[in-house]
Order: structure tokens, then C-alpha cells, then sequence
């Protein structure tokens, strides 16, 4: 089993990113299963939402307390919210932020958590494509760069089935370009953004 | 088609697959996504021959229902909480006047203090109300439940609620199976009513009974509600024959190893622990419990599909020659223990089980695995008290863990 957990805020389509996340997942052949919280339902109030991906039912209906990947969609909320919190060894942690990795790390007090952290502007890229900061495409385009559970396909093609037409476009090339910023990040000397383990980046 | 779905959306698409003739429903959180889905097919006009009812408040909305189920059509609404008791004069009428009106509700407390989130209180405020209450233990039995809901309410015209965990469920996407539209109307019978208003042929429905015949009456709705359960399991049996999965019935038995659900599995043994329970809690407890297995505790799982009418035979039968139950219960007797506890008690009177009542997940505090296999654990080494109230917090309003909102919660 996969377990994911979207730290956001209020109007940036955190609860739309987990169901698209467990879309994108059926489509990658899982057993998926999508839970967002409720309470502050106003813009801007931190939310949280989650996602399982698994072989067989998924049945618990508990939130996740130990995730596998987590995904921070406003990078204010680094130190409020503390993402790193309950994450699996090696997990991987992907933040919507124009800053680096060891900068994620200082200002979530995880400098020394053994996980890989990811950064992509995936604001700035929407805000390109689409024209309001909805970062969610972008976001799980950046998961699927990182990690086997979701394909780019499938996150261009769970959008545009939600939102035909000139936005699901939108959503597409923000998710396209993430994509390939996330692969590069990964790809080339990564100048400090990714960092597999906390005590690498601090080194670094 | 297997499909990713919002528990809600299914809820409303596999109504509409239910034909119903009028739709009338306020909306409240969390079953808005419900009524809000199926005022958009009414308007698309997927919801085909039906008529869709705006109405002011949810008295008026249980109103118009049995308006309508009296005038001879199939009738539905959905509502929770708050809404649930504004419009609870008229659900007890609903009853006594015999009309089958299907009501989903989105089990969510009651305040005060004001809480949207989910438990048990609101249909458990309303449990004599002379309807039935089906609970869904996840989004595919919610869909499904719908589809047998109509046609046992019409059998027995008796109007029966759904009852789904607000949120856990009906915010929540699953992978689910909906019944087609062709399963649905192979399946379930056109609403052929037994009583009409109607001007050619005037009658009068919900007349005044005096003390000559008001306990008469009474018994005479005790006795129909006796007939339920036999109603309720063969309308399950035949869901079960035809799609090939359970919805309903009147308890769910599940394998004492793998804890899938099977309604062949024996009856649990003298040193089982049995923990029975309902709602959404049931997939956590599945998930939960192999875990105990593996450790050596012998524990069984036990689900009440139908709350009323309860079902005391089959809870007996079920729970084998086990004597020691642990009931997780999502709505509170004050002073007492949990409701569900309680039923379960009368049920067991007279056989010496040793009985447990723990109370979880009140206002939408999430039940934990770990804190599920504590309390089991527990009450394996008879440490367990008799009322025990789950991750209870001492020291006052409790400051929220960081990570975990949710949790907090």
C-alpha cells in the first residue's frame, strides 16, 4: 500500500488533487481511495487531504499518520503544519516553492529526516498556463515525475475529463511543463533542489 | 463498469437509476453533494420522469414526501444532523401512515456544541420513529443498499432510512460498481402502491386512533416491523444472487482470519472475543484486526447491517457460543453507554456475556486502527472497563498534534 497526504490551502483545489490523484491512480491499475478533511472550508484555512493506492480493497478509513509521499501545495505552511511529521523512511516530499530543498527542510525543521524532498514552482507554472493558482495538475505532474504510482498521461487525462475543454488544456500544460522541470531536477546536478537524505543537504 | 467515484455521487446516480417519482430535499452538510447531483439530472433530465421539489426547510421537504408517496409516487429524500430532527415530527408520520418513503441519511452529530462532522447521534435520535435504518459499511454497499431499500420499504410499506457515515463516506472517492440502469429495473419492481390518495375514490390516510385503538394500531406496527427482517434478508439473499456482492441484511459475518466478508462463515467460538459494530468503522476493523490474529488473540468481527429492525436472532446466531462481545458504538446514551450497546444487551439478556461498550469517533474524531486493536486487545487481558471511551484526552480541550489536523479533530 501507498499512502499520500496534500498539505494546501483553502481554494487551491486540495481536496480536487486527492480525488484527481486517486483517478490518476484506478487508470495506473490500483485500488485507490481518496479521503479529504473538512472543518475550516474557507479560503485560505490550511487544509489536508489524503489518498491509498493499493493491490487489493483498500478498506481502513482511518486518515494517514504515515505517508509515503506527502505533497505541500503552499510553502507557508512548512512550518505551521509540519509535513515531515509520521513519514516513512526514504518517503518522498514534493513542495510547490521557488526556493530549494535544504531551504524546505530549515523551514519545516526537517534537516536531518532521511526522505527525498522535490521542489517545483507549480504555482508559478499554473499561473503561466492556467491564470490562477490552482497549482493541483502541476502538482501530481510532479509526483509522476518522481515516482511509479501515477503516469503524466493520466493526470493530463484525469483533468481534462473534470474539466473539458480550455481549462483541462490549461491544467495539461501546467502539469506537462512541472513534469519536465521535475525530470530535469532529477536528471541533471541538481544544484542543491533534491536532496535524498537531510544530512546530504546540509552537507551540500 | 468499475469506476472512481465520490461516495455521494454514486448515492445519487443509483437513486436516479431507482426511478423515483419525487425528489424533494434541503440541503445541509454532508449529504448536499447527494440532492445537489440529483437536481442537476433533474435538470439534464437523467432523472427522467421525475419531478424535483425545491422546498424552504426540511420539514417541509419530509412534507412533500409523504405527499407524494401518499399520492401513489416513489418518494425520496436525504438529509442529516439538524436537518434530520427539524423535520422529525413528520418523519414519525411518514410511518405511522405506512407510506415507503427511502431517505438517505449522512450521519453526522447533533449540537450542541455545533459539529458538522460525523457519528451516529442524529438517525440514533430518531431510531423509534417506526422506520427502518439501514447502515452501509462502505460507498458500494450505500449505492447498493438504495437499490434494496426501495424494495423492501414498498413490500413492507414501511419507509426506510440509508444511513451513511457523513464525510468518511460521502466525501470520500472509492473504486465502486454501480448497478446498471437495466440491473436496476430487472431488479427492482415498479412502486406499485397499496394505498392512494385519490379524488374518484376518497380515503383518508394518518386518521385520529383514541385510546379504543391507538395501542391496537401500535401493535398491529410492532407486528409489520416482526415481518421486516425476514424481508430485509431475502431482498439481501436476492442482490447477493444477482450481483454477486452483499448489500444489507440483517448482520455481516466475516471470515475469522482474512476478515472479508462472508455470509458463510460459522459462528464464533466459545473463546473468541467478538467485536460488533457499524457503519464505516467496519472497513477500519477489517483492516485492524489481522493484526490481533497474528499476535494470538482470537477476535471476530461482527457488522449490524439493519439497526431496525434490530436483529437479535441473527446477532445470536451469529456470535455463536461466544459470551464476550466488545460493541464500538458512534452515538452515546448520556449516563447509560453506547445505543448500539444497548440493543446489543437486550439482545444477549439472559446469557451471561460479558459486555462492552466503547464509544468512538464522536464528532468526527477518527478511529484509529491502533487505538481500535488497544481497546481489543484490552479487553483480552481483562483490562477492559465496561464503558470505556476511546483516545479520550485528559486534561481538558486537548491542543491539536501538528501534522494531523484531522486527527485533532
Amino acid at each position: 500500500m501507498r499512502q499520500v497526504r496534500i498539505h494546501g490551502r483553502g481554494g487551491q483545489g486540495v481536496v480536487t488533487a486527492a480525488e484527481m490523484l486517486a483517478r490518476a491512480g484506478f487508470l495506473a491499475g490500483h485500488e485507490a481511495q481518496a479521503i479529504p478533511s473538512f472543518g475550516s472550508e474557507r479560503t485560505g484555512a490550511p487544509v489536508v487531504a489524503y489518498c491509498r493506492f493499493a493491490d487489493g480493497p483498500l478498506r481502513t478509513r482511518e486518515p494517514v499518520l504515515a505517508p509515503d509521499v506527502v505533497l505541500v501545495t503552499d510553502p507557508t505552511l512548512l512550518g505551521p503544519v509540519r509535513p515531515f511529521e509520521g513519514l516513512a523512511p526514504g518517503g518522498l516530499v514534493i513542495v510547490n516553492t521557488t526556493t530549494d530543498a535544504p531551504t524546505v527542510r530549515d523551514a519545516a525543521g526537517a534537516r536531518d529526516v532521511d526522505a527525498t524532498v522535490i521542489t517545483v514552482p507549480a504555482t508559478t507554472i499554473t499561473m503561466t498556463h492556467l491564470g490562477k493558482p490552482k497549482p493541483a495538475a502541476a502538482m501530481l505532474a510532479a509526483y509522476a515525475a518522481a515516482a511509479e504510482d501515477i503516469t503524466l498521461d493520466a493526470v493530463v487525462q484525469v483533468f481534462d475529463a473534470r474539466f473539458p475543454g480550455a481549462i483541462g488544456a490549461a491544467n495539461a500544460a501546467a502539469a506537462r511543463e512541472a513534469y519536465s522541470y521535475v525530470k530535469a531536477e532529477l536528471a541533471g546536478p541538481t544544484h542543491g533542489l533534491v536532496a535524498a537524505t537531510g544530512k546530504e543537504a546540509s552537507d551540500a | 463498469m468499475r469506476e472512481v467515484l465520490e461516495g455521494s455521487q454514486a448515492v445519487a446516480r443509483t437513486v436516479a437509476r431507482c426511478r423515483p417519482g419525487v425528489v424533494c430535499a434541503y440541503p445541509i452538510s454532508p449529504q448536499t453533494h447527494i440532492v445537489e447531483a440529483l437536481s442537476v439530472m433533474a435538470r439534464t433530465g437523467e432523472l427522467a420522469d421525475c419531478e424535483y421539489v425545491n422546498v424552504e426547510s426540511e420539514f417541509s421537504a419530509m412534507s412533500v414526501a409523504i405527499g407524494a408517496s401518499a399520492a401513489g409516487s416513489r418518494a425520496y429524500t436525504a438529509t442529516a444532523s439538524q436537518g434530520l430532527l427539524y423535520m422529525s415530527e413528520a418523519v414519525f408520520n411518514a410511518a405511522g401512515m405506512g407510506l415507503p418513503i427511502v431517505m438517505t441519511v449522512a450521519n453526522r452529530a447533533i449540537g450542541a456544541p455545533i459539529n458538522i462532522w460525523n457519528d451516529h447521534s442524529d438517525a440514533m435520535a430518531l431510531r423509534d420513529s417506526g422506520w427502518l435504518q439501514l447502515y452501509a459499511a462502505d460507498n458500494q454497499e450505500a449505492a447498493d443498499l438504495h437499490v434494496t431499500a426501495f424494495a423492501i420499504a414498498e413490500e413492507l410499506e414501511i419507509p426506510a432510512m440509508v444511513c451513511m457515515d457523513g464525510f468518511v463516506l460521502t466525501h470520500a472517492t472509492d473504486v465502486l460498481e454501480l448497478p446498471t440502469q437495466e440491473q436496476i429495473d430487472a431488479f427492482l419492481p415498479g412502486y406499485e402502491p397499496k394505498q392512494v390518495l385519490d379524488v374518484l375514490h376518497p380515503t383518508t390516510i394518518g386518521t385520529m386512533a383514541g385510546p379504543e385503538s391507538f395501542t391496537e394500531t401500535k401493535y398491529l406496527q410492532h407486528l409489520r416491523f416482526l415481518d421486516a427482517a425476514d424481508v430485509i434478508q431475502r431482498w439481501s439473499d436476492r442482490f447477493h444472487d444477482t450481483f454477486g456482492r452483499e448489500a444489507g441484511g440483517l448482520v455481516a459475518r466475516y471470515d475469522a482470519h482474512t476478515f472479508d466478508r462472508d455470509r458463510e462463515a460459522p459462528g464464533a467460538n466459545a473463546e473468541d472475543i467478538v467485536v460488533v459494530a457499524m457503519g464505516s468503522v467496519l472497513g477500519t476493523l477489517q483492516a485492524a484486526l489481522p493484526e490481533l490474529r497474528a499476535e494470538g488473540i482470537p477476535v471476530r468481527l461482527l457488522g449490524v447491517s439493519s439497526f431496525r429492525p434490530f436483529p437479535g436472532g441473527a446477532l445470536r446466531d451469529a456470535l455463536g457460543d461466544s459470551r464476550h462481545v466488545v460493541v464500538i458504538d458512534r452515538a452515546l446514551e448520556l449516563g447509560s453507554g453506547g445505543v448500539l450497546t444497548g440493543c446489543v444487551g437486550r439482545a444477549l439478556a439472559g446469557t451471561r456475556s460479558r459486555i462492552h461498550s466503547v464509544v468512538a469517533g464522536l464528532g468526527g474524531r477518527p478511529i484509529l486502527e491502533e487505538s481500535l486493536r488497544d481497546v481489543i486487545r484490552r479487553a483480552h487481558s481483562r483490562d477492559l472497563p465496561t464503558l470505556e471511551f476511546m483516545d479520550l484526552k485528559a486534561g481538558g480541550i486537548p491542543r491539536p498534534p501538528v501534522g494531523a489536523t484531522e486527527v485533532a479533530r
